[in-house]
């Protein structure tokens, strides 16, 4: 019963940091119709970021500096490779962003070189843990979930609240008509890119202490992440975060049947699955999915 | 038509000057790495079949190749000699599908025969892209580069992670592939030249093949099925089934290029089914111009070969980056076909043809 | 007077709107019939049915002697069913002459391997394809604009190159989805004309056309829907006279 649970916390634990590839995925997605590929790239910069920073500076500012130093770097990607396109093709941006993604990984790699980082634990360190009815949580998982928790919370606020959200999201259920209102639609685009590169980051510097980062950990997460977004329905943060725990917990398990190496085969299989089934998501609709292309 | 013939003889003609040049200046080790290329190209131009004329992307090929590779490397190095007695085997053996043959110390080995190894491997390749091209090419932009993206990785941590496949180190110690009496695919000692001839003409066959094809019924069908798809459905065009075909022939030339890749390096590595190969496949094909055989062709042998010989360093991964980020911003149609080139060209006309006037 | 094509109680729901109800009909082979109806009456929606792009909840289709309903847009293609397009849907980067070819795919057998072997049966095929289109250019007077580029066309052109292309498959029912739209007066009696011309040949024609001048001058019989429901079908001047039609085509305000 105990290992049970221990596996359930390790899944919710990665299925964490899934849920914050996949919002930003969405992010970017729900205002562009473009799948970045190099979101993960994100996650990565956020990690190694602060580990570099916080040689100079306390942990929580070294966290905050990485995340604001990413965001920046998400705008100036946006500014100098994507604005100026003038309806690119799926196909182009497809390319685009995959080349993006191999630049911002040699570059880190050339940067920070092949070695594992690992930021310290927010509370404790890795051997301390919190015994929850038998079962030996470390203190950075409640960091983790409470911190994702809060994001989601506040990314809803934001996005249902604020004018610049409610903007965002006009252009994402209708550019034409968000333009006509006078929206800088190209500026929302860049905004999702920040935010989207702001909340990569964060959850780079989050998990850090519990997965290691190191220069080449993007493409994993990116793939991961996009499996969530897929589960859930594409564009849909809110079913991403559900999705995201299933799949967290389902590697979690898959360990126990099948060796460790082959944890990636079964979220991707997963992934196969369920764009051949069923491409609207677990959580979407099936009527409205048909209007779509997949 | 006789223009197709004579680009196929101009090139075939290249192909005898480098090996001559190489020859007279006392460079015959690039053709090591000369061959190797048209191995690639071989997955190259499978490729740009896909992408170009069948407007399919695909993130996995590399996959294909690999799986070739493995399957004929483990085939031909995987000793049954304990497993003599079992039935399969055995009937294996009735058949001739087996060689035996005397390892570095002088122990029996009992493997499979190369052509064995080699067409089990690609009928494989082919039964499986046939199996997930099906429902892959159902989907479309993104959805399909992840799913073929995806297909690529599973295979990737699959024979990263399987020991009987070498793990991290793969299988080495793969035997040469005799194709004819006195023509083996090896890597080693003195046939090299004749390796060099072997891998570019197996190369030049595949290009005509596909250049037949393109000009035929079949590629002007595909050309529209790119162009108008509803329209190629409602001329008669079966369109899933056409762009199926496509993708399990372009995985079908993934998988003879890993093969015989493999027969000639003597081994195969996890790496050759890495995602980064994929792309790296992808660009090049991009860089030739989507719908060019012979761009594709001219863009591998120039980026495969710099690579193979290590020019670019540590820099290998981010130049295809850079490369392909360069190529989709600036010239979407490929470096031949590049904007720039095009208003050079016209400006160049209208120059010469206001000289003309005066 | 053979039956070409019946229609038996065809009905297609889109969620909510019941865009096709119950209808039945039958097209006479040799004739030209056309289908005509306010905006939302369910035309295309027939059309799509008819040619395998939608398939149908419930209903028959019979088309020579087959049953097409549910069968895909190729599979109906080449049970020698042609069409054109509302927004007239060439193949871009193609010739005209290629364009055209592409008609004669049901017709020609070179397949994957073939191709890439280029046997001399392949040869003497393409041959054929190409005499074909140059006949068919002939006829749709095209001939010198078989080497341009189909989409770089006048509308009128391209209009003409889709026919021809349609026409190049050889088909027993030739689809025309308002081929009139866009086109001037004397362009329009032109291919008034030319649709008569094609019906002389032997084909047979069913037309969507909102042009209600060139429907009354080549139709042999109308089919009028409203609503998704055929409300007449029957020859031009009884439908002109029919009341039901006056009142749905002029007295929407009373309904």
């Amino acid at each position: 019963m105990e290992l049970l649970l221990q596996y359930i916390v390790a899944g919710v634990t990665y299925g964490t940091i899934y849920a914050i590839v996949a919002i930003g995925f969405n992010i970017i997605y729900n205002t562009t119709g473009i799948i970045n590929f190099a979101q993960g790239e994100f996650v990565m910069l956020g990690g190694m970021t602060a580990f570099t920073l916080k040689e100079y500076m306390p942990l929580p500012l070294a966290i905050l500096s990485a995340v604001v130093i990413t965001m920046i770097f998400g705008a100036l990607i946006e500014i100098v490779f994507i604005r100026w396109l003038h309806k690119p093709s799926v196909l182009r941006m497809i390319i685009i962003t995959i080349g993006l993604s191999i630049l911002i990984r040699e570059t880190a790699l050339h940067i920070w070189g092949e070695g594992v980082t690992a930021l310290p634990y927010f509370t404790g360190t890795s051997v301390t843990s919190v015994n929850l009815g038998g079962v030996f949580i470390s203190p950075q998982v409640f960091w983790a979930v409470g911190i994702s928790s809060i994001m989601v919370i506040l990314l809803g606020i934001f996005f249902n609240f604020t004018l610049l959200g409610k903007q965002m999201r006009a252009c994402s259920a209708n550019r034409e008509a968000a333009r006509l209102c006078g929206i800088s639609t190209q500026n929302m685009v860049t905004f999702s890119f920040m935010l989207s590169a702001a909340i990569g980051a964060l959850g780079g510097c989050i998990v850090s202490p519990i997965t290691y980062v190191q220069y080449d950990s993007g493409s994993q997460l990116a793939i991961k992440g996009f499996t969530v977004a897929i589960l859930g329905g594409l564009g849909n943060s809110t079913a991403a975060v559900a999705a995201a725990m299933i799949l967290g917990i389902l590697e979690s398990f898959s360990i126990w049947a099948l060796p460790a190496a082959y944890k990636d085969v079964v979220s991707i299989a997963i992934m196969l699955i369920i764009l051949f089934v069923k491409p609207s998501g677990l959580f979407g609709n099936a009527a409205a999915a048909r209007l779509k292309e997949y | 038509m006789s223009s197709k013939f004579l680009q196929i003889f101009g090139f075939a003609v290249a192909i005898i000057a480098i090996q001559i040049f190489t020859q007279i200046t006392d460079s015959a080790f690039h053709l090591t790495q000369l061959t190797m290329t048209a191995y690639y190209s071989l997955l190259v131009i499978g490729l740009c079949m896909l992408i170009g004329y069948a407007g399919q992307i695909s993130l996995g090929h590399a996959g294909f190749f690999a799986i070739g590779g493995y399957i004929s490397a483990f085939l031909t190095t995987h000793n049954l000699t304990a497993m003599k007695g079992k039935p399969f085997i055995a009937l294996c053996s009735k058949f001739g599908l087996l060689v035996g043959r005397k390892d570095l110390y002088g122990g029996d080995l009992l493997v499979f025969h190369p052509w064995a190894a080699c067409i089990i491997a690609v009928c494989t390749v082919l039964i499986v892209a046939y199996v997930i091209g099906g429902p892959v090419l159902k989907l479309k932009g993104h959805y399909l580069a992840m799913a073929t993206l995806g297909f690529g990785i599973i295979i990737y941590r699959i024979v990263l992670g399987t020991s009987g496949l070498g793990a991290a180190d793969g299988i080495s110690g793969v035997p040469g592939f005799t194709l004819l009496p006195g023509v083996t695919i090896s890597g080693s000692g003195s046939g090299k030249i004749l390796n060099y001839y072997v891998a570019w003409g197996i190369l030049i066959t595949g290009m005509t093949l596909l250049l037949n094809l393109i000009s035929s019924r079949v590629g002007r069908a595909l050309s529209a099925i790119h162009g108008a798809e509803d329209a190629a459905e409602a001329m008669g065009i079966p369109t899933a089934n056409y762009k199926l075909k496509v993708f399990v022939l372009s995985a079908g030339f993934a998988a003879v290029a890993g093969i015989l890749l493999t027969h000639y390096n003597g081994s195969i590595g996890p790496s050759e089914a890495s995602v980064m190969k994929s792309v790296r496949y992808v660009a090049i094909v991009a860089i030739g111009g989507m719908t060019s055989i012979w761009g594709a062709v001219s863009m591998s042998l120039i980026l495969n070969y710099f690579s193979l010989r290590g020019s670019f360093g540590t820099y290998d991964d981010a130049v295809f980056g850079v490369i392909l980020i360069l190529i989709m911003l600036f010239a979407p149609d490929g470096l031949i076909r590049a904007q720039v080139l095009v208003d050079l060209k016209s400006f160049f006309k209208r120059i010469t043809s206001k000289e003309a006037a005066l | 007077m053979t039956t070409l094509l019946s229609v038996v109680n065809l009905s297609k729901r889109f969620g909510g709107l019941q865009a096709v109800n119950e209808v039945s009909f039958t097209v006479t082979a040799g004739s030209i019939k056309a289908l005509i109806g306010p905006n939302g009456a369910g035309k295309t929606t027939l059309f799509n049915l008819i040619s395998g792009v939608i398939s149908p909840d419930s209903g028959v289709i019979n088309f020579s002697d087959h049953q097409v309903q549910g069968l895909r847009p190729h599979q109906v293609a080449s049970k020698g069913m042609a069409r054109t397009f509302q927004h007239i849907r060439l193949f871009p980067k193609m010739s005209v002459l290629e364009n055209i070819m592409i008609g004669r795919h049901i017709h020609s057998r070179a397949g994957f391997v073939a191709g890439m072997l280029s046997i001399p049966h392949t040869w003497s095929e393409e041959k054929k394809i190409r005499e074909k289109a140059h006949e068919i250019m002939a006829f749709l007077d095209l001939e010198s604009l078989a080497d341009v580029e189909a989409t770089s066309l006048s509308y009128g052109q391209q209009r003409n190159v889709e026919l021809g292309r349609a026409l190049a498959c050889e088909p027993k029912l030739l689809l025309l989805d308002e081929p009139a739209a866009g086109l001037n007066m004397s362009e329009t009696t032109e291919l008034g004309a030319l649709i008569s011309r094609i019906r002389d040949t032997g084909i047979t024609v069913l037309i969507v056309e909102h042009d209600m001048g060139l429907v009354m001058d080549i139709s042999d019989e109308i089919l009028v829907l409203s609503y998704g429901k055929k409300i007449a079908d029957d020859v031009p001047l009884a439908v002109q006279s029919n009341s039901e039609v006056i009142n749905v085509y002029l007295g929407e305000d009373d309904a």
